[in-house]
């Protein structure tokens, strides 16, 4: 019996990661966003200058010293107060990213789990926990994000706690719906028919048949949480210096635009845009990879 | 076949609906009544059949049994216990002996899990302490007795025509030595030439290994074939029961007269005689 060889099964995930390389547009935005992840993690071992020394010799004069160049080190130019362009871009791309994808995890891990548990349970249970994600959605979260802000201090555990508090609302959502078509297919029903436990069906049953959508929205989180980051730290509400991220630099970029010192806006904005695009298209290509309409 | 091993007594199965038609601005809800008071008795190594149009409740009477559904009164007694009684841990112990087949292959198989995975569910289940290695074996070798190809074992359902998937559903619902199967519709949804290997496979399989089967369908043809007995639904309730010949050539109830007249003839000049013979008698009572 246990001579025989056995036939490997297709499943559904290979014949979804083939349809995904097939996908030009997602597999460059894949291209694209490694190398920005390499860069940001590698790219600091090549800087002259840390993200918090200060040229002196610049400052005071970035228009005309600071300027993008080899010979100085400074290879995306230095901003305002002489400190290197080319560090901060890096470290601030690692502190956004950082935000996108652990604002993306937490919503992953809680609205799935809350999801799931309100849709397969259902009744009451259900009521309750979905009217509790209604009326937090109808707080205004960029108003509670920038309260904690300013109330506990600006610290970057603040921030993620004030994302995740409020990213898995939508993915509760989501994956609920997406419980309920599934909680009554028949192959559900058999395992119930064998007394497979209901723990054992939301893990064996309900949750692999989701994780397609829920791969396709955590994708399209990432880019959204990093606007949310961006926009805040915009404000001046975000991280702290010296640390750095997109939103701080762009919105320092374009305060200095009119002193002739465009790089200072133009290196962040590139790798926020993009990084952006790069997970719209993946997110994009995960979606026509793996939605079961097309199948 | 002298004990029945399962009893079923006076089952009702009433859903709360919305009431569109009921006056006022709050919702109202009214009863369906799909299983109302439905008996009977199934012996064992028995087939019963149970047959009427959709809608009448077979499927719930069926699921209510095994408690998928909850009855809202009745007893099924299994083996001297109430099963609508049973405690939680009670009735998993009694599901290893009852297990189901359903209507549709392809869904009732997990399209995440391969062949081999869906099989050994219920062994999971109920066999906590089997090995990996002894699990495998027992689904190959339970493969190979529903004529599958055991070397498919990591195989996915999408992968399976409509009767091999049937025939995984087969195997999970033996793989544990059950004592009666219910089979909801296993064969509506085949192709016909298909429907013949699938009922075969079952009666060869009950032959072997003893199982009673409550076996449901909408079609007649199906059903004589394969059971000892039939019973007839309609609306909830039992208008007939008798062994299949009884039924299908002196049938009692008009509801079943018109059921078994409902069948087409598949022979297309006999269907095409019958028709011409109906029109008649209809034009015959008009004058």
């Amino acid at each position: 019996m246990n001579n025989i060889t056995e036939v490997k099964g297709r499943s559904l995930w290979s014949d979804a990661r083939r349809r995904f390389f097939q996908n030009k547009a997602a597999v460059a935005g894949l291209i694209a966003l490694t190398t920005i992840v390499l860069i940001s993690f590698i790219g600091p071992y090549f800087a002259v200058w840390s993200n918090e020394e200060i040229d002196w010799d610049v400052m005071g004069s970035a228009a005309t010293l600071g300027m993008p160049s080899f010979e100085s080190g400074h290879y995306f130019g230095t901003d305002d107060l002489g400190r290197d362009l080319y560090s901060r871009v890096l470290q601030g791309t690692r502190v956004s990213l950082m935000v996108g994808v652990i604002g993306a995890g937490i919503s992953v891990l809680v609205g799935t789990i809350y999801g799931t548990v309100a849709g397969y349970v259902g009744g009451r249970t259900d009521q309750i926990m979905m009217r509790t994600v209604d009326i937090l959605m109808s707080i205004p979260f960029m108003f509670v994000i920038i309260l904690l802000l300013v109330v506990f201090g600006r610290s970057i555990g603040m921030l993620f706690l004030g994302i995740g508090l409020l990213s898995w609302l939508d993915m509760s959502r989501i994956v609920r719906g997406q419980t309920l078509s599934l909680k009554n297919k028949e192959f559900v029903e058999a395992a119930r028919a064998t007394g497979v436990s209901t723990p054992t069906i939301i893990m064996r049953h309900i949750i692999p048949n989701l994780l397609g959508i829920v791969a396709i929205y955590a994708t399209l989180l990432v880019p959204a949480m990093i606007l949310t980051e961006s926009f805040i730290s915009f404000l001046g509400l975000g991280v702290q210096e010296p640390l750095t991220s997109w939103g701080a630099l762009i919105s320092e970029g374009a305060g200095t635009i009119r002193y002739d010192t465009e790089w200072q806006l133009i290196a962040p904005l590139i790798f926020f845009v993009i990084t952006l695009f790069s997970f719209f298209f993946i997110g994009d290509g995960l979606r026509d990879a793996l939605d079961p309409k097309d199948r | 076949m002298s004990e029945p091993i399962l009893s079923v007594r006076d089952m009702a199965v009433h859903f709360d609906v919305r009431d569109d038609d009921a006056p006022g601005l709050l919702t109202k809800t009214k009863k369906l009544k799909a299983v109302d008071g439905v008996s009977f008795d199934l012996m064992a190594g028995e087939t019963l059949g149970i047959v009427g149009e959709s809608g009448c409740g077979k499927s719930t009477l069926a699921r209510a049994i095994i408690r998928l559904v909850d009855a809202t009164a009745g007893e099924a007694i299994w083996m001297g216990r109430d099963l609508l009684k049973l405690s939680d841990a009670d009735m998993l112990a009694v599901r290893k002996d009852i297990q189901m087949i359903f209507q549709d292959p392809l869904a009732s198989l997990n399209p995440r899990m391969t062949a081999g995975e869906i099989i050994a569910e219920p062994l999971k289940t109920h066999f906590k302490g089997m090995k990996k290695a002894e699990r495998r074996e027992k689904v190959q070798r339970m493969m190979e007795k529903v004529g599958m190809d055991p070397t498919l074992i990591n195989r996915y359902p999408h992968e399976f025509s409509g009767g091999q998937c049937q025939r995984i559903g087969i195997a999970r619902a033996l793989i544990t030595n059950p004592k009666l199967i219910i089979c909801d519709e296993p064969v509506s949804a085949l192709d016909v030439s298909v429907q013949a290997q699938v009922v075969n496979l079952l009666m060869k399989l009950q032959k072997e290994l003893g199982i009673s089967l409550l076996f449901i369908a909408h079609d007649l043809s199906v059903v004589k074939h394969i059971s000892n007995r039939i019973m007839v639904l309609y609306f909830g309730n039992v208008v007939e029961v008798g062994t299949s010949k009884q039924v299908i050539e002196d049938p009692q109830h008009a509801y079943t007269k018109k059921l078994i007249a409902s069948v087409p003839i598949p022979d297309p000049e006999k269907e095409m005689e019958r028709r011409v013979e109906r029109r008649a008698k209809r034009a015959a009572a008009a004058k």
